[in-house]
């Protein structure tokens, strides 16, 4: 039985986070990219409590990074989905593809 | 407990104003015209209120600290949101949501104002936060056109994006040297991989938020789809604030980095002016136009940037002050055309001068600072930020910028020429601009030529530095 450590915590934000770039350079439902960027900031919060446990155990500020982060991810997500609803009413549609007027 | 109340005047005052904002938009059932008045005037106070009662010092154990620079560098930012709320007066008083419109905006300023304090990268990822999201929301107050919420929705998400980088490389820099605070951070760079590569995480959110090339790509859709007063804010406001916070994070917190980030800087800086330049040759939307010529104005301040002198920092806020003044006086002269007319075409532009003459000088000013033509203080800006970047003695960098301002010069004399020289059968009939607007075209105007000749305002700038 391996305990986990820092590496393979590590491994799995890394993980995370390019799982989210991929996704949201790749999917063209607004929604689905909205959730690709959830896991980018998920992956940060596991970086930070991963730090905090394993590197500097006697410090807080990843910790309280963590809250703050994910509490601004709820207000981002709000206003994202507002915007999201607009854009629906005006498009009829949450795909980027439709939402092609402007163009260089 | 007075500590409290002079360190943090600017965000104290801004935040009496936002509540007044609200009581006003939940009680009273004026017309649009007095609460327009009403907000102008607060913002100047608000504007005023940043000369008087000024104390240094920190607070919150060193989360929060201001000193002579950062007052000076809000009050440019409050004045430029008071001239905001100046010139678009026309399409300001016709929206059915003035106040809210205001709110997000004095939110995203009171970000700014956190984010210029800020001695911590938490206080700096929240107070950004607080500056781009209400941002996004601006951007969709056209609420019936298509094209605003489309720009929204690029908004956001590019915003969103970017912030998701910027706090990957947060975590790995709090990994790699176990704190998150400015005063503590610089004395544990060793310019190990890790902390190079949680350094390019970082570059990159700045770069996304003042639209460096390669992550440029939102900012013409935005800037084309937002309403105008929004397009101003961004392009102005936004863009000097992080400016503002860039270069004191590099010159601070990065300075052991030094020799990494110049040659970041160099290199994004070059590709910055030459395509922004190169877009800006080809656009017919005077907004699209205005975007990429913004986009390269900031490949120049990149250039003071890399200097990493004390001239560097002063050129640097000069710069954004003259920028102030002239990006706010064409958008302005564009927003009136664009709110009586509809038009936004350069091509529509042609003939101006025979209707509207006052608003073709203006515009002409305008422009002529932007391109950095001497008698206006715009030549004085990059006057200085190309002497500044010339302190590095890489003579080839500063070389392609001066070519890179010829380039420029180009687009910027296409405007004036179809406004002044070209004819045209049915041009734009003949605008009278309310008092407002006026006033605040002449104080750009009066700012775009007089910032340059008293000298005593650069000087005032390097003595802060």
């Amino acid at each position: 039985m391996i305990m986990p450590g820092l590496y393979h915590i590590l491994f799995i934000s890394a993980a995370l986070f390019f799982i989210g770039v991929y996704g949201f350079f790749t999917r063209r439902n607004l929604i689905t990219m909205l959730m690709s960027i959830e896991l980018i900031l998920n992956s940060v919060n596991l970086n930070f409590i991963a730090f905090n446990k394993y590197v500097w155990p006697n410090k807080l500020d990843g910790l309280f990074f963590t809250l703050f982060v994910i509490a601004i991810a709820a207000a981002e997500a709000a206003t994202a989905i507002a915007i999201i609803i607009n854009l629906y009413r005006s498009h009829q549609s949450i795909d980027v593809e439709n939402a092609q007027d402007l163009k260089y | 407990m007075n500590e409290y109340l002079t360190i943090m005047k600017s965000e104290l005052v801004l935040t009496a104003i936002l509540f007044l904002l609200l009581f006003v938009k939940l009680g009273s059932r004026w017309k649009n015209e007095s609460t327009l008045l009403m907000i102008q005037l607060l913002l100047l106070l608000n504007f005023l209120s940043g000369f008087f009662f000024n104390q240094n010092g920190s607070l919150f154990g060193g989360m929060f600290h201001t000193s002579a620079l950062i007052v000076f560098q809000k009050n440019i930012l409050s004045l430029a949101v008071y001239l905001i709320s100046l010139l678009f007066a026309d399409w300001l008083k016709k929206h059915e949501h003035l106040t809210e419109f205001f709110i997000l905006m004095l939110s995203a300023l009171l970000g700014m104002f956190f984010l210029l304090s800020s001695g911590n990268l938490l206080m700096f990822f929240l107070s950004l936060e607080l500056a781009t999201i209400p941002v996004a929301a601006m951007a969709n107050f056209d609420l019936d056109k298509k094209i605003s919420s489309e720009s929204a929705m690029k908004m956001i998400l590019s915003s969103a994006f970017s912030s998701g980088i910027l706090l990957f490389g947060i975590s790995l820099i709090y990994g790699a040297t176990g704190t998150i605070s400015f005063a503590e951070l610089p004395a544990l760079l060793n310019g190990s991989p890790l902390q190079i590569l949680a350094f390019v995480f970082l570059f990159t959110a700045f770069a996304f938020k003042l639209s460096i090339v390669p992550f440029h790509f939102w900012t013409a859709d935005v800037y084309e789809g937002a309403p105008m007063a929004t397009t101003a804010f961004l392009s102005v406001v936004s863009k000097g604030s992080v400016a503002f916070i860039f270069i004191s994070t590099l010159y601070t917190v990065f300075k052991p980095m030094d020799a990494i980030w110049y040659n970041m800087l160099m290199i994004l800086s070059i590709a910055t002016m030459i395509m922004g330049n190169l877009f800006a040759l080809r656009q017919q939307s005077i907004k699209r136009f205005l975007a990429f010529s913004s986009i390269a104005q900031v490949g120049f301040i990149l250039v003071g940037i890399s200097s990493n002198s004390p001239e560097g920092l002063s050129s640097v806020i000069y710069f954004v002050l003259i920028y102030v003044f002239s990006n706010l006086a064409a958008f302005g002269v564009a927003a009136v055309i664009s709110s009586r007319t509809g038009k936004e075409r350069i091509d529509d532009y042609k003939g101006l001068y025979q209707t509207n003459p006052f608003l073709c000088w203006v515009m002409a000013l305008a422009l002529f600072s932007l391109a950095g033509i001497p008698p206006t203080a715009g030549f004085f800006g990059k006057l200085f930020l190309l002497t500044a970047g010339a302190s590095r003695a890489n003579y080839l960098f500063i070389g392609i910028a001066a070519l890179n301002m010829i380039v420029s010069l180009y687009y910027y004399l296409r405007v004036i020429r179809s406004m002044f020289m070209e004819k045209n059968e049915t041009p734009i009939g003949k605008i009278k601009p309310d008092m407002s607007t006026t006033l605040g075209l002449i104080i750009c105007s009066a700012g775009v030529v007089l910032v340059g000749l008293l000298s005593w305002i650069y000087d005032y700038i390097v003595k802060l530095v």
